[in-house]
């Protein structure tokens, strides 16, 4: 998700609730959003197992990236080889034939793995919407905990069903460690 | 990890953290060292030594640049010498890094979270100093460039049917993966150091390189599975890495080169000397900066173990080489057994044996596996006979092949010393810069070995 898709929404980028676990945060999570809340988000200091279920996200689609940029790093290595070693620069040795497929393998192996392997990175890092050095969430100064030993939950305002005063109280409803405005 | 969270902490055996420690302690404990912990005396006096002997590299390969490789002790027929010797044994340091980051981590062993960081860093510097010796013996360095495949006006391409090009590709890709291994698995800890900061361009500066990273579910979600992409393909790779750097020897026809055990047995060899250089290395650091709570005698002992078992395949690979010159029947293999033993390199070869293979077998009694004294000192030994390994199967086959005529004896000069101590300073130069600049340890995966990070139960009940 990108800041985009939140923004200019008006002042209050959305609310949120400190939590002191890992078990309360996932808890509190699934509880927002079988309450119908559709655009909220989950921080953490460590990546912790179905949370991203818990808020409602099972978009994944860095494997995908992952095997395009394979295919492409091995198809275009194994082009290269055979474009040099037959069409544009043959060197014929004892009449061996140009077409050596075996002694192509391992540059096509290694291409194919360094392909994926910044695809994985690349993908992963533009995918998250990185790099963004400013996100309204920092705003609150407590967030500087959420990479330390806290646990966040976001609604944003931008939530169809967002509603100051009544989202609040539902949040304190999750028994949060406090609540604190998100300005944008 | 998630992945590493299925991991019952509470064990029977050493636990991967000691007692007591919370979140906060762990991220105190590791943060602190990199963000207010002063600069020692003792770190000051280590740099300008380490720093002098890079320093002493940059001369030797400034003075190389301008007489050609004539002042190292190659010749014909030793055409390789010290740089390949080198190369070979600096690669291989390098895959023990990627064998804890991929390899373990595939495997759920989290023991490795608390030591995977600086073995990934290791295995960068390591291979950067490896590079160097393939680079300097071109001859012409300058021209390094022509090895890679691009358009140009002399309308050539490289041999893609060489073990040489081969490695030109194995190498670099082993290099720009470890990079971004390691990268990504320090974007989590940037922002932890950034969010602690206190002085605003240090926080700056590790602000930019964490991107913007919060910690999202959404993020933590694709990262997870970008990390375990990254480690499935870092596991063949590292597999072929030295495989390929085998087929440089196993492909040619010098006796004691041409064989088909080489690629298992130089893998074998390489996480051998790696997990040397990670004890080495990790049992001066963990008492100095204080980290025993989380380098346990656990994560020693295992990395002894992994020791024994792999020097125990390099032992497997020497008696085979042994049995091969004796079962082959060719008299230039056997030739090449006699002359381990009773040509004028015997020394080395007795000196191989008692490091690689008879010291190292006392890791069996536990009493050595748990002293750090003695451990350093085998890693050491180990380390010294993983370098003589590669002397021996360079130089030694090559001092005398198939002619008489050719035979010929190989001494290195004080070039080839200064430019091989060098390569250790400039290793040390950047470990000792790494472990004040970055967290050594990677404080995020060792945060998922609490159990408060478990949240089954919760997610059960929910479901």
């Amino acid at each position: 998700m990108t800041m985009g898709d939140f923004s200019g929404n008006g002042p209050i980028y959305g609310l949120m609730a400190e939590f002191d676990s890992a078990k309360d945060l996932v808890a509190a999570a699934h509880k927002t959003h079988e309450a119908g809340y559709q655009k909220i988000d989950a921080y953490s200091p460590f990546p912790i197992e179905g949370l991203a279920e818990a808020i409602g996200f099972h978009e994944n689609s860095v494997p995908l990236v992952v095997l395009i940029g394979g295919l492409i790093g091995g198809i275009s290595a194994y082009a290269l080889q055979y474009w040099v070693a037959v069409i544009t620069y043959p060197v014929n040795v004892g009449g061996r034939p140009l077409h050596s497929w075996p002694s192509f393998i391992i540059v096509t192996f290694e291409l194919t793995i360094l392909f994926a392997g910044l695809s994985a990175a690349i993908g992963m890092i533009a995918l998250n919407g990185l790099p963004m050095p400013y996100h309204p969430v920092f705003n609150v100064p407590e967030f500087a905990k959420a990479s330390e030993n806290k646990f966040f939950l976001v609604v944003f305002s931008s939530d169809p069903k967002y509603d100051a005063a009544r989202t609040r109280s539902f949040l304190s409803g999750l028994a949060p460690r406090m609540i604190a405005e998100v300005p944008s | 990890m998630a992945t590493n969270t299925q991991i019952p902490v509470a064990d029977r055996r050493v636990p991967v953290i000691a007692p007591g420690h919370t979140f906060s302690t762990i991220t105190e404990k590791i943060s602190n060292i990199v963000l207010s912990r002063p600069v020692s005396l003792g770190w000051i006096v280590g740099f300008l030594i380490v720093f002098s002997m890079m320093n002493m590299l940059m001369m030797a390969l400034g003075y190389l640049f301008i007489k050609g490789t004539g002042i190292w002790g190659i010749n014909i027929p030793i055409g390789w010498g010290f740089a390949i010797v080198n190369f070979v044994w600096w690669i291989g340091i390098g895959h023990a890094g990627t064998l804890i980051s991929a390899i373990l981590c595939l495997l759920r062993q989290s023991w490795r979270n608390s030591i995977n960081r600086f073995a990934e860093a290791m295995t960068l510097f390591a291979v950067a100093c490896a590079g160097i010796f393939p680079l300097a013996h071109t001859g012409r360095p300058w021209l390094a460039y022509w090895l890679f495949p691009y358009p140009n006006t002399m309308n050539y391409w490289p041999n893609f049917r060489s073990p040489l090009v081969w490695d030109v590709f194995a190498v670099s890709t082993y290099f720009i993966i470890s990079l971004v291994f390691w990268f990504v698995g320090l974007i989590p800890d940037l922002a932890t150091l950034r969010d602690r900061a206190e002085n605003p361009w240090v926080r700056r500066i590790y602000g930019l390189l964490a991107m913007g990273w919060r910690g999202s579910a959404r993020h933590w979600h694709r990262y997870d599975t970008a990390y375990l992409l990254l480690a499935g393909l870092a596991t063949p790779l590292v597999l072929s890495v030295h495989t390929v750097v085998s087929f440089d020897f196993a492909v040619g026809i010098v006796p004691g080169w041409h064989t088909t055990i080489f690629p298992p047995y130089f893998v074998a060899g390489a996480i051998y000397s790696g997990f040397a250089m990670v004890l080495c290395l990790a049992i001066p650091i963990r008492k100095i900066y204080g980290l025993q709570d989380f380098i346990t005698m656990r994560h020693l002992e295992n990395a002894a173990k992994v020791m024994l078992a792999t020097g125990l395949i390099v032992a497997y690979g020497y008696g085979m080489e042994a049995f091969m010159g004796w079962y082959s029947g060719n008299k230039f293999d056997s030739f090449l057994l006699w002359n381990r033993l009773h040509g004028p390199y015997r020394l080395t070869y007795m000196a191989l044996l008692a490091c690689n293979i008879f010291i190292p077998q006392v890791l069996w009694l536990k009493k050595f596996r748990v002293s750090t004294g003695w451990l350093w000192l085998i890693s050491f030994v180990v380390l010294v006979g993983m370098w003589l390994e590669r002397f021996i199967i360079v130089v030694v086959s090559l001092s005398r092949d198939f002619l008489t005529s050719s035979f010929g004896m190989y001494y290195p000069t004080k070039w080839d010393w200064m430019t091989f101590a060098g390569t250790i300073g400039m290793f040390l130069t950047a470990m000792w810069l790494f472990v004040r600049i970055l967290p050594m340890i990677s404080i995020f995966e060792l945060r998922t070995l609490l159990p408060e990070s478990q949240v089954h139960e919760a997610a059960e009940v929910k479901q």
